[in-house]
């Protein structure tokens, strides 16, 4: 007899093959988009929480989530959406974070806190540069290349970089 | 579940909004800014077809978010007329961004209250993405207030122009009063103290003068759109009605 918890655990290992199609790095598992999942024999219902609400990444994620499953001997796979609690950058994982860092994305930091409307000409936040690791940086853009990344510029290796932001 | 009109409001103000803003795809004054554009309108979009989503379920009819965003013609939309107004030049375009997120700002921390537990996640996640919108737009308010004479001087026709619309922002009717005693939204009027304050802190830090003019008569929640919302739809929904049922 199989628990249920480690269905669970089995759908989340074969889950870490699908990468996140616009940050190839993580897997859906590693960024916490995946929430849980229900087994029934060959049949499983895999519950996820998109990121953000115009991510055009979510429908390709949840037919390779889909395939993934198949190809692992499931007959039967539902992806439901799950919109609430809503996702934060605060679920992606740990080890995920050291990914993103050697793929040349500056992991998120800690989302929330107070909204400060206007930060022009004031400090901002410096995010480390995940080439060098320096601290002098600034922010070029908070829209990047996709919806979840800003863009930052390293003043001492003069190298551009994105950031994975905290939402 | 939330009532089907009050849903439309909220997809639609989002739709019309992101579409006027993804005009400015490939246009923008700078790259950053081209991209940055493109960004919210994907966002507005986004959620735009999350709230028409449940729309289409409070409806019951079958209709899906494509159905609606679609094959409903002018009178059927419920978006403000502020947000159809075309997108002028880019301090017209940012000025009106930080007014609607601003105004969006506490209006969605309402609905994300709502005991529909889809309603308040989408609702939750917007509001999460609104606040990029909402200090990107302020940034810029502030930017070409205290800018060059020439900035200065667009930026304060761009507000003198909008403002009259605003009155809209905060007209409750019965949908409205509807959606606030079934526990979807907190009362506009409640939040119109808490609107006031942000964009006058905002105007104030970028030099500009807030308007004391009159609000327009107005009628976007009623389907009583001005001339501009008919030449948008026609082209957001060409390709569609063009070739109904295609998929790519």
């Amino acid at each position: 007899m199989v628990t249920a918890a480690a269905c669970e655990a089995r759908v989340f290992e074969i889950l870490q093959e699908v990468l996140d199609p616009e940050v190839p790095a993580i897997s859906v598992v590693d960024l916490g988009i995946v929430r849980g999942a229900d087994v029934d024999g060959t049949r499983v219902t895999v519950r996820v929480t998109p990121t953000y609400s115009g991510c055009p990444a979510t429908q390709v994620i949840e037919r390779e989530i889909a395939e993934a499953l198949k190809r692992h001997g499931f007959t039967e796979v539902t992806v439901k959406t799950v919109f609430s609690p809503p996702w934060t950058s605060d679920w992606i994982r740990e080890e995920a974070r050291e990914k993103l860092r050697a793929y040349g994305i500056a992991p998120p930091g800690k989302a929330g806190g107070a909204l400060d409307l206007v930060q022009l000409g004031g400090p901002t936040k410096a995010v480390p540069c995940p080439y060098c690791g320096s601290s002098n940086t600034s922010r070029e853009s908070e829209f990047g290349s996709t919806a979840c990344k800003s863009i930052h510029v390293c003043h001492a290796c003069r190298q551009p970089f994105e950031h994975f932001k905290a939402i | 579940m939330a009532p089907f009109e009050y849903l439309l409001r909220l997809g639609d103000d989002r739709l019309i909004l992101g579409q006027r803003n993804a005009e400015w795809c490939g246009h923008g004054p700078i790259l950053e800014e081209d991209i940055a554009i493109a960004n919210i309108a994907l966002d507005q979009i986004g959620q735009a077809e999350l709230f028409l989503t449940l729309a289409g379920r409070a409806e019951g009819a079958g209709r899906d978010a494509d159905a609606l965003a679609y094959w409903r013609d002018e009178t059927q939309f419920r978006n403000l007329q502020l947000v159809e107004l075309p997108r002028g030049d880019f301090a017209f375009t940012m000025t009106r961004q930080f007014l609607f997120s601003a105004w969006s700002h506490f209006l969605l921390e309402g609905v994300a209250k709502s005991p529909d537990e889809d309603l308040a996640g989408i609702a939750a996640k917007a509001g999460k993405e609104n606040r990029y919108h909402l200090r990107h737009a302020a940034e810029w308010v502030v930017r070409l207030g205290g800018g060059t004479d020439e900035s200065h001087h667009r930026a304060q026709a761009a507000l003198d122009e909008l403002w009259p619309w605003t009155v809209e922002f905060f007209a409750e009717d019965d949908v409205e009063r509807a959606a606030v005693a079934a526990g979807h939204a907190s009362s506009l009027a409640g939040q119109k103290p808490q609107w006031d304050a942000m964009v006058a802190d905002v105007f104030s830090r970028a030099t500009l003068t807030t308007p004391t003019t009159p609000g327009r008569m107005v009628g976007g929640r009623q389907g009583r759109h001005t001339e501009y919302l008919g030449r948008l739809l026609a082209e957001m929904q060409i390709v569609a009605r063009s070739h109904p049922g295609a998929s790519w």
